[in-house]
């Protein structure tokens, strides 16, 4: 190919780039989102439709009362004011699970209706407020 | 009357701010004298520091009748952290913000004295236009100011995470500072689309400006990544949270704005590019802000609780509306006929860095905004982990990488693939024998080893286009002009560095959490934390539970830990603060998570990152590379008169 190229040319290579990249960033995007994105459930969509095994997020309200140590296991149950999951994480939860209070947590439920949590959501908004601090608002989502 | 005072103080901004509008829209338009103009640009600082000084006065003397000290203040927080307590919630912040921004337009109309072309008072137009919306929204939306009736007797202070490092102090204003600096630039390309012209007048500002705002964020960002290291607990500093995203967008856009004006002086042929990315770096603050402001994505259910998301949401779609729309009008006007340069130019590689920048922000943007708009359009709603960004975003910055090792050893007129090649081979080579080395001797998987070989590619290459008589093709360059090449190399070189402790961080971190008994013992690479006792100590308004720690490594005892849980009783908050012992290997970072109730067990966390340091430092250089560049030539071509005859259209050719 000449340089400079003819200004038709020129265009065309030009629309070929454009097109390349935004091939690239639709893979890029596409790839990256197979398999890393983390559904949210309300313990009710779980007890209806049980995905067994699947990483999802789920929200709602630690019942009071519920919560257990053993050993290096957390239990707790977390509501949504229907239905009751059981959730089990392993190792320390931090401060902000507290009973009564709104959590969410990411894990699997396993074929024993219970879930398996390893991770307590702890997300800073601009305000700074964990996820658990209101519960109107973290056991909606 | 404190209260008061500030209430009336941004009344009296927004009055202001409205009237610098018209009244710099009367000397563009016009052509009339800046006086006036001017003067109202800097009552409209005024009214924003007044409205600043009357919150921090209220909150210092903790006058609790106002609301935003009866939601943010406290009897027993200490006097540092209430006079950062100003940004410590989303009302003062913006007053903040405001501050700032007022700042900038005054700054902005100062330097009009200097320069008089007619791209100034579009562009003061356009600044003051954003103040006018964000004291609106201060006012109407978000007023710190309003009153509270009965005054309580005392507050709950700032949220816990905000009163631990001495970082909050600096951290938001330099963010805010880099930020909101960024509307310097968007509202010079807006003037060159409006006044039809741009040339080396408007390139050498926008370059300026951009340069200022984009030092300021980079350190803003390293300074949040460290404070989240130090206070957050979770052993890392960067988790693509929304609010991390907000900040790094931007950045990404202003970094590809900045390299697209160095493609030349007199006629640049990327300046469509420079325009385009100055205004898309302000529409992602814009975006920035209303995510993080609104309650959006944090929780994606709140949106309408806030008259702020609305309000932001509007003027982000009116900007782009705007900006789009100049943008296909300005285009559609014909481009003068340029040859374009040899294949192998400097140019050439410029293009590509902002091609490689803009699909690394689109890529985080997507990620970023995906759980909003899936809710939006009737999805689930799901949540973008890390995983999607380190596996979308991190090929791309790789990529990018080789390109900045690359393209400060390219000559500006030209370059023969020959040539080129023989100055980069003792850099690959480098690159290479890093490689193997680092592959030989550890693991650390592949993204971490070609961002290793990459990262000593990069100092190699700059280390060689910073070395006397060898950056240029053969000519000398003025001391000037050397100084911000050099300062340029330095920031190329932070990057480098910061991808190296990014990497080793990432690749060879090694943790383990474990319910100890008093005097058991955690191990992590050869660190032994044994838990010598727990503590409980009173800590302000609350209670500090401390686990002694002693820290061991091969038998000999190397010091102790002593990581807590702070319980804030007035926010009923516990808050977990991390133990960090800084070491030339690595920071041995301590955690406790959790005691149990009858303070003989705890659970510890333990872990080992190395070389994470040179994330900070890497960040400190980029920075600082940043601020080197700002230096002015010595002799302007914006300074000569005929800089404005001598412009050309925007917008024309590659948007």
């Amino acid at each position: 190919m000449n340089w400079p190229p003819a200004p038709r040319h020129r265009r065309a290579a030009i629309g070929l780039l454009t097109l390349i990249v935004a091939a690239g960033v639709a893979l890029l995007v596409t790839a990256g989102l197979h398999g890393t994105l983390v559904y949210y459930r309300t313990p009710s969509e779980l007890a209806t439709r049980p995905a067994t095994g699947q990483r999802v997020r789920l929200g709602g309200q630690v019942v009071p009362g519920s919560v257990r140590r053993e050993g290096p296991l957390t239990r707790f149950d977390l509501t949504d004011g229907e239905r009751r999951v059981v959730v089990v994480q392993r190792g320390g939860v931090r401060g902000t699970l507290r009973e009564g209070e709104g959590a969410v947590v990411e894990g699997s439920l396993a074929t024993d209706g219970v879930f398996h949590a390893d991770r307590v959501e702890v997300k800073h908004s601009n305000e700074y407020r964990a996820p658990g601090a209101d519960p109107t608002r973290a056991g909606a989502g | 009357m404190t209260g008061r005072f500030g209430g009336w103080s941004l009344g009296a901004g927004l009055v202001a701010a409205v009237a610098a509008t018209l009244l710099w829209l009367r000397v563009a338009l016009r052509a009339a004298p800046a006086r006036h103009a001017r003067r109202a640009t800097w009552a409209t600082l005024a009214a924003a520091a007044a409205a600043c000084a009357a919150l921090e006065w209220a909150l210092l003397r903790h006058d609790f009748g106002v609301r935003y000290v009866a939601d943010n203040g406290g009897r027993h927080v200490p006097p540092y952290f209430t006079v950062t307590s100003l940004w410590a919630a989303l009302d003062g912040s913006l007053l903040l913000w405001l501050l700032i921004l007022a700042g900038y337009a005054a700054l902005l109309a100062r330097s009009t004295r200097r320069r008089t072309t007619t791209l100034h008072p579009w562009a003061l137009t356009v600044v003051c236009t954003v103040c006018v919306f964000f004291f609106a929204l201060t006012y109407f939306a978000a007023n710190p100011f309003r009153s509270v009736h009965p005054a309580p007797a005392d507050g709950p202070g700032p949220n816990p995470l905000l009163q631990e490092h001495p970082a909050m102090g600096v951290h938001p204003p330099l963010l805010y500072a880099g930020y909101a600096g960024m509307v310097v630039p968007f509202a010079y390309a807006l003037a060159a689309l409006l006044a039809g012209e741009t040339g080396p007048a408007w390139l050498a500002a926008t370059r300026r400006w951009t340069l200022l705002a984009w030092s300021l964020l980079t350190a803003g960002i390293v300074l949040g990544a460290w404070w989240s290291y130090a206070v957050l607990g979770w052993g890392g500093y960067w988790a693509w949270d929304p609010v991390e995203n907000a900040s790094l967008l931007p950045w990404l856009t202003a970094t590809a704005a900045l390299h697209a004006t160095l493609a030349g002086r007199r006629r640049n042929p990327l300046t469509g590019w420079v325009v385009a990315l100055s205004c898309a770096t302000f529409l992602l603050v814009l975006v920035g802000t209303f995510l993080t402001r609104s309650g959006a994505v944090a929780s994606v259910h709140s949106f309408t609780q806030s008259p702020l998301g609305p309000m932001l949401l509007g003027f982000v779609l009116l900007v782009a509306a705007v900006v789009g729309g100049l943008l296909i009008w300005r285009s559609g006007r014909s481009a003068p006929a340029r040859p374009p340069g040899p294949p192998l130019a400097r140019q050439a590689a410029l293009l590509g860095n902002a091609v490689l920048l803009v699909l690394l922000a689109a890529i985080v943007l997507t990620g970023t905004i995906f759980p909003l708009a899936s809710e939006a359009l009737g999805g689930a709603r799901a949540a973008v982990g890390p995983g999607y960004f380190n596996r979308a975003a991190v090929p791309v910055a790789l990529v990018a990488l080789v390109l900045m090792g690359v393209a400060p050893l390219i000559r500006p007129g030209g370059d023969r693939p020959a040539e080129l090649g023989r100055r980069l081979v003792v850099p690959a080579a480098a690159g290479l024998a890093t490689v193997a080395a680092v592959g030989l001797l550890t693991r650390p998987g592949l993204p971490a080893l070609a961002a290793f070989g990459l990262a000593a590619f990069v100092l190699a290459a700059t280390a060689r286009a910073a070395a006397p008589g060898r950056a240029g093709p053969g000519t000398r360059i003025p001391v000037r002009a050397t100084v911000r090449r050099l300062g340029g190399l330095l920031s190329h070189a932070g990057i480098a560095v910061a991808a190296t402790g990014i990497a080793a961080s990432s690749a060879y971190t090694a943790s383990a959490e474990r319910q100890l008994s008093v005097g058991q013992a955690v191990t992590v690479r050869g660190v032994t934390a044994r838990l010598v006792g727990i503590d409980r100590a009173p800590a302000g308004r609350g209670m500090a539970v401390i686990a002694r720690l002693a820290l061991e490594r091969g038998g000999a005892t190397i010091g102790t830990a002593r990581p807590q849980l702070r319980y804030y009783a007035t926010r009923d908050t516990v808050v977990s603060l991390p133990a960090i012992r800084s070491r030339p290997r690595g920071d041995i970072y301590a955690t406790v998570t959790q005691v149990a109730s009858d303070g003989r067990t705890a659970t510890v966390r333990l872990a080992v990152n190395p070389l994470v340091g040179l994330v900070w430092a890497g960040g400190a250089g980029t920075a600082l590379g940043g601020l080197l560049a700002l230096r002015r030539r010595r002799s302007t071509p914006a300074a000569a008169p005929t800089a404005v005859t001598a412009g050309e259209p925007v917008g024309a050719g590659r948007p």
